[in-house]
């Protein structure tokens, strides 16, 4: 036996390196947003329906996922954020992601359609689709607006999990939808600002490559400016209310805050304190998110309690 | 290499039939929930065999 064998071995996947595959991150975020959507829609849904199509929809998410990490495992290993990914470190081989996403993709699909409807069913489908092949193959190493389009698979789930109780699409489920997709730019645009070399070194066409970073801090402020209203206007359909309102106020005007702040500064002050301002806004980014959908939950269980809404 | 009985790839390997084995035990459980679920939400299930099905009787005969 060689030197070489021996050190494959080594490299032999645990559970939790396939675990690693289907993005567990990604999934929890998915999970929260597809919960909100099921649990603030008109309808009530059985606990174990439930409780199955939320589990069908992160395998679903997470099934995108390795089918990502499959196709990217070359600019994976480039980038430093993502080079201990499962496929770069050469724990599980590229055609091992191949496999386990579509085969996880189609039995999530197939199972959420028999648990719950076949809209939900499609909406998830449509949304690997878009992760995968739309965003992962097309944009992502095209154009400069992959995260703009891209943004949309992950703004999916909160539809899917309105879907699994209505068995359809309305103003509400859209307008959840609007507002992570309007939120994504903002989110990801402040972490390009700050993970500087990253995105260059891998050849990916981010923003602040092609354009340069003071047209990104212009698209920073705009993408925030457009979100607010969308974030708000959720606070006048049925599943808002004054508690959601109130939460949504203060949380926009926070983010215009640093959206405005990150538009006024140049390169030469960021550099200065390490990227202080674009790192704390990409950090309320995700406060931002989490509140938003937490005030839809609040409000939802105040109905129960015959409070809340309107 | 000494060859040990316990390697630690053994554990990795262990890790993988454990979570494999846990993965699809949890699957057939939540299928077989759902079906409960499910064919509850259709009514209260008859049995087929060797007795007549009193509600597919017309109303004047079964009362």
């Amino acid at each position: 036996m060689s030197d070489t064998h021996v050190s494959d071995f080594d490299r032999e996947a645990g559970f939790g390196d396939y675990f690693a595959l289907l993005k567990p991150r990604v999934m929890s975020l998915v999970i929260f947003t597809a919960l909100v959507g099921l649990v603030v829609a008109p309808v009530s849904v059985h606990p174990v329906v439930a409780l199955s199509s939320l589990l069908f929809i992160a395998i679903g998410a997470g099934a995108s996922g390795a089918l990502n990490m499959w196709w990217d495992a070359d600019i994976d290993a480039v980038m430093k954020r993502t080079a201990k990914r499962p496929v770069p470190s050469g724990k599980v081989t590229a055609d091992e992601a191949l496999g386990i996403g579509v085969a996880l993709s189609g039995m999530a699909v197939v199972m959420l359609a028999l648990a719950a409807n076949l809209v939900a069913a499609g909406l998830l489908a449509f949304t690997i689709f878009f992760y995968a092949v739309i965003y992962t193959m097309i944009l992502k190493r095209w154009t400069p607006q992959n995260i703009v389009i891209g943004g949309a698979a992950g703004a999916f789930p909160p539809m899917i999990g309105w879907a699994v109780a209505t068995g359809g699409i309305s103003v509400e489920s859209v307008l959840m939808f609007a507002l992570t997709f309007m939120w994504t730019p903002p989110h990801f645009w402040a972490l390009a600002l700050f993970m500087k070399s990253d995105y260059e070194d891998a050849g990916v066409p981010m923003l602040t490559v092609t354009h340069g970073r003071r047209v990104t801090r212009n698209h920073v402020l705009g993408y925030t400016i457009a979100l607010a209203p969308v974030a708000l206007g959720i606070g006048f359909t049925s599943i808002g209310g004054p508690v959601y309102l109130a939460v949504s106020a203060v949380l926009n005007a926070m983010f215009l805050m640093g959206a405005w702040q990150i538009w006024r500064r140049d390169e030469t002050s960021a550099e200065a304190d390490g990227y202080k301002v674009e790192k704390r806004f990409f950090r309320l980014s995700l406060s931002y998110l989490f509140l938003h959908f937490g005030a839809l939950l609040v409000e939802a269980s105040l109905r129960g309690f015959g409070f809340g809404g309107w | 290499m000494a060859i040990r009985t316990e390697h630690e790839l053994h554990k990795r390997r262990f890790s993988r039939n454990l979570g494999v084995g846990l993965a699809l035990a949890s699957f057939v459980l939540l299928v077989f929930a759902l079906s409960v679920v499910k064919i509850q939400r259709v009514g209260p299930v008859e049995g087929f065999d060797h007795q007549p099905r009193t509600t597919l009787l017309p109303a004047e005969q079964s009362e």
